[in-house]
């Protein structure tokens, strides 16, 4: 149904399996991942702890630690050229470049021996002309950019707070001017009002410079600020995706109802919470059929030997559940919240 | 998720306590070389435990026969004889019991000191620990060897003198390893829990700081016994370690130098037995390292 | 950055001050009447007692430690039992000689331990790194009076390349000593080198320049290296006490007239001041170089450095 529009993506992932293979077994982090992102939109990828998020992050740029991760099979195309037959050198030309990632942890994730300016002139000076002194000038205009004084940037990493740790990394991720932007968590660390400015810069800058966005997060509030479509994961598998309204309007896979079913209400507060029941399953472990069905309150028994289809709402929506078909998709199955 | 029926304290403790024995245990036969280690360990503690047993001090290892003197290895004397007509392979034998039963109560005592000195001083914090550091300081600031060469020399080379010289020189390093050890899991929230129902000091540092503790004290023992080891040769080396006759392996070097030009053989044992004592106490402290570094769990 | 110098040798003063009143005390306890180790044993009782009276041996001990501290900070070492010469004398003779060893030894060992820690560490699992860190093992398993005597033994006295003992061949002498006391020190640099390089490898902003598409190799030299190196730098530090000790092991297998050798012979001839005096100067020398090795350790890491400042 989707295939007749030709979408400009920016990303596109197929069938993806990657799996790590470690002396206690084959972990299996991702099985038959499908993931699009379109040129100028930021697609939030929305999913507990363990469900395969961050590996999807680090394949869109071939940074899988190997040993012990492994792609198995499926394609990664970034602007339409297909990455995973790439050798070393054209990867770390799109590395930075093309494609760049912020990582969740911004306590951790610089260079403690260096100063940000040189940093943030290290991935200039890889892929764009010019010497050294124009890097150090374009860092220092990246730094104004994310609210940082240029003449901090010869500063060391630890005279500087979480926050502003993190937007050094985000000036280094857009320094060349990527295409796509992966954020992995970027808020989770911090604050909740310095969660709010960075959201709000990095806002800002997608507008500014047209960036493609995966925002990785856990967080449903962070989905509905900046997101525009939302791929839900469970298990190394997209089991629902849709626009903003499809899936916080028009929920239907149980799991995306029990996630939102999980935020506490603020309005009545004698509510009592509804959590998910049960645990993620061992992903070197998985159930045969929907891997979901262990946890779900609308199993039937279909769901514990088949794996479900793809069932589409309309053209942006659809969901992996053995609950829908074509006929009655349109009305939701699930309980409203 | 379902409710965790609660279950007392101790229960959980000496649970937590089995599994996390078994695992270590586990974690540390699957890497070889630990494995290599310790087995050679135990072949050595038993060569320890059984050569006085086996050989006659007077008869076999100390007496002197002049007319057997300097005989390269041969079936009668596999490792040959020295220049006092000694079997060396008895004696290089019969030196593993020396050496390693002072290094082990060498160990034991800088242990013993270093725990409470290095608790007292990580637990309390403040002036105690500034005083006891500050002494600690004094003791690490001349090298072990020199520390020991100039109590041994002062005091003369008996073998209580050398468990003393040893001891002194360890147990700063004891004391300093337990003490970060403590202090690493004194601020900790379990630690915070045990005094917030009102524990006393030494019921927490006994039963909660100082088993969370035990990993580093426990790799440095392993490897401060190859340090006690191998300082006692030198020692023995430079003629200030245990006297003679008792076989030594840094004293049977000593005395093989003169020799080395037509009997090489004589320095070739007890070097080896050194290096392989050495290695295979290393090589278990590795293995231990390794499988006791909780961010491997 | 002087001003933290200043700081550092000042906080010395109260350690050496301890180490020197250890080192008094410990010596002190020696059996033995000086007074009959420099006359001799045949000396007359009254003889003894009198040399007793005039170097103050009777005096207790707080006053005969304040009398050789007080002579020790203006430079005098003491006098030699058996010599009756300046301690200091001897000593200064001899100090080039011990330092020309355990430096050639340390540039020695840090320059063949580093590529060989950094390497392995790349190639982890490789043969390469087996064999390295098998050789490394050993190396910190040998005594270092074996390994020279081994070294003599192949070298000197089958191959005949290098003098058996003493200083006096120049290059020739220095080279199996060193390479004795620093393939220890070597081995001990090249498995801190690796295990700390392994460790920054799998830190987080190296995964954050891989990602900024910067080349395996140049992540090594540019990022992973100089923080390696920090942990590494500790443990040379550490090493150098280890190295003292072994110099003096050294110095007594090749007959190498430095500081060491000095030591042993006075322990032997029950020269009292002059095993003092050769401690003290090990200690001083020891106190200088952790401090040295501080600074270095500022000047790789900017953390550090500004808690120098």
């Amino acid at each position: 149904m989707s295939e007749d529009v030709k979408k400009d993506l920016t990303a596109e992932i197929r069938n993806l399996v990657v799996e790590f293979r470690t002396d206690y077994g084959v972990v299996q982090a991702l099985n038959g991942l499908e993931l699009e992102i379109e040129r100028g939109k930021t697609l939030g990828l929305v999913g507990e702890t363990g469900a395969g998020k961050t590996t999807t992050g680090l394949s869109l740029l071939r940074l899988i630690p190997n040993p012990p991760g492994v792609i198995v099979s499926g394609s990664i195309k970034l602007d339409g050229k297909d990455i995973l037959s790439m050798g070393d050198k054209e990867m770390q030309a799109i590395r930075g470049k093309t494609v760049a990632m912020i990582f969740q942890d911004p306590m951790t994730s610089l260079d403690p021996v260096m100063t940000v300016e040189q940093q943030i002139a290290e991935v200039i000076k890889l892929h764009e002309e010019g010497g050294q002194a124009e890097a150090l000038k374009r860092a220092r205009e990246m730094l104004e950019l994310v609210g940082i004084p240029g003449t901090r940037g010869s500063e060391y990493p630890h005279q500087f707070s979480g926050g502003m740790k993190q937007r050094v990394v985000i000036a280094m991720a857009l320094a060349c001017n990527p295409e796509l932007l992966i954020a992995d968590e970027p808020t989770t660390a911090l604050d909740v009002t310095i969660q709010a400015q960075v959201l709000e810069m990095m806002k800002g800058l997608r507008e500014k410079y047209n960036t493609s966005m995966l925002m990785i997060t856990h967080d449903l509030g962070i989905v509905a600020e900046i997101c525009d479509k939302v791929s839900v994961i469970y298990a190394g598998h997209v089991i629902e995706h849709g626009t903003l309204e499809d899936i916080f309007k028009n929920t239907r896979h149980p799991y995306t109802e029990g996630l939102f079913n999980s935020l506490p209400n603020l309005e009545d507060r004698q509510a009592e919470l509804k959590p998910i029941k049960g645990l993620m399953p061992d992903p070197s472990n998985l159930p045969k059929g929907c891997a979901f069905c262990p946890r779900c309150d609308y199993a039937m028994d279909i769901c514990q030997t088949q794996k479900p289809g793809r069932t589409y709402r309309n053209d942006t929506h659809y969901v992996e559940c053995h609950l829908y078909n074509k006929d009655n998709i349109h009305e939701g199955k699930v309980k409203g919240r | 998720m379902n409710n965790v029926s609660a279950v007392t304290e101790n229960e959980q403790i000496s649970v937590k306590k089995k599994s996390q024995f078994a695992d270590v245990w586990k974690r540390l036969c699957r890497n070889k070389t630990a494995v290599l280690g310790l087995v050679i360990v135990i072949l050595l503690v038993l060569i320890g435990i059984l050569s006085p047993i086996i050989f006659d001090y007077e008869t076999q290892v100390i007496k002197t026969d002049y007319s057997n003197t300097l005989q390269p290895p041969s079936a009668a004397h596999p490792f040959g004889t020295d220049e006092m007509g000694r079997d060396i392979m008895i004696r290089t034998l019969y030196a593993t019991s020396t050496s390693l039963s002072i290094g082990v109560v060498t160990v034991i005592v800088a242990l013993a000191a270093g725990l409470v000195l290095g608790s007292a001083s990580g637990y309390f914090g403040g002036k105690v620990d500034m005083i006891i550091m500050r002494i600690m300081d004094i003791f690490l600031a001349i090298p072990g060897t020199l520390l020991a060469i100039c109590i041994v020399a002062s005091l003369g080379n008996s073998i209580t003198n050398l468990v003393i010289a040893q001891a002194v020189s360890a147990i700063p390093k004891f004391a300093r390893v337990v003490r970060g050890a403590v202090m690493t899991v004194r601020d900790s929230e379990y630690v915070e829990a045990a005094r917030a129902i009102g524990a006393k000091d030494t019921t927490i540092i006994f039963h909660d700081v100082l088993p969370n503790s035990l990993a580093p004290i426990i790799v440095q023992t392993t490897l401060e016994v190859a340090t006690v080891i191998l300082s006692i040769a030198g020692l023995s080396f430079i003629g200030l370690g245990i006297p003679a006759p008792r076989p030594e392996w840094g004293a049977m070097l000593s005395g093989s130098r003169s020799y080395i030009r037509d009997y090489s053989y004589m320095c070739m044992f007890p070097g080896l037995a050194i290096m392989i004592t050495i290695l295979s106490l290393n090589l278990l402290g590795d293995g231990l390292r390794d499988a006791l570094d909780p961010r491997l769990r | 950055m002087i001003k933290f110098i200043i700081k550092r040798l000042v906080a010395l003063i109260p350690v050496l001050l301890g180490v020197t009143l250890l080192v008094f005390f410990i010596l002190d306890l020696a059996p033995g009447d000086p007074a009959k180790t420099i006359l001799g044993e045949q000396a007359r009782p009254e003889d003894i007692a009198a040399l007793r009276e005039e170097m103050g041996l009777n005096d207790p001990f707080i006053v005969r430690y304040g009398r050789y501290m007080f002579d020790l900070v203006q430079g005098d070492l003491g006098t030699s039992y058996k010599t009756r010469d300046p301690v200091g004398e001897e000593v200064w003779a001899r100090l080039p000689n011990t330092i020309t060893l355990a430096l050639t030894s340390t540039v020695v060992a840090i320059l063949l331990a580093l590529p060989l820690g950094i390497i392995a560490a790349i190639k982890q699992n490789t043969l390469f790194d087996g064999i390295s860190m098998f050789i490394s093992l050993l190396g910190i398993s040998m005594p270092v009076f074996w390994m020279g005597l081994l070294l003599i033994l192949f070298f000197s006295v089958k191959l005949g390349w290098f003098p058996v003992a003493g200083a006096d061949q120049g290059i020739k002498s220095l080279v199996l000593p060193s390479v004795a006391l620093g393939f220890m020190h070597m081995a001990a640099i090249a498995r801190t080198t690796r295990s700390s390089m392994l460790e920054t490898i799998r830190q987080d902003y190296i995964r954050t320049v891989r990602a900024k598409g910067l080349p395996e190799h140049e992540i090594i030299t540019d990022h992973a290296l100089r923080n390696a190196l920090i942990p590494t730098t500790t443990v040379i530090g550490l090493q150098i006490g280890q190295m003292l000790g072994g110099s003096v092991l050294t110095e007594s297998v090749f007959a190498w007239p430095g500081i060491g050798r000095y030591m042993i012979q006075s322990i032997q001839g029950r020269d009292i001041p002059s095993v003092m005096g050769c401690i003290i100067v090990f200690a001083i020398g020891f106190a200088l170089i952790n401090l040295l090795v501080d600074l270095i350790y500022g000047f790789i890491d900017p953390r550090i450095k500004a808690q120098y400042k």
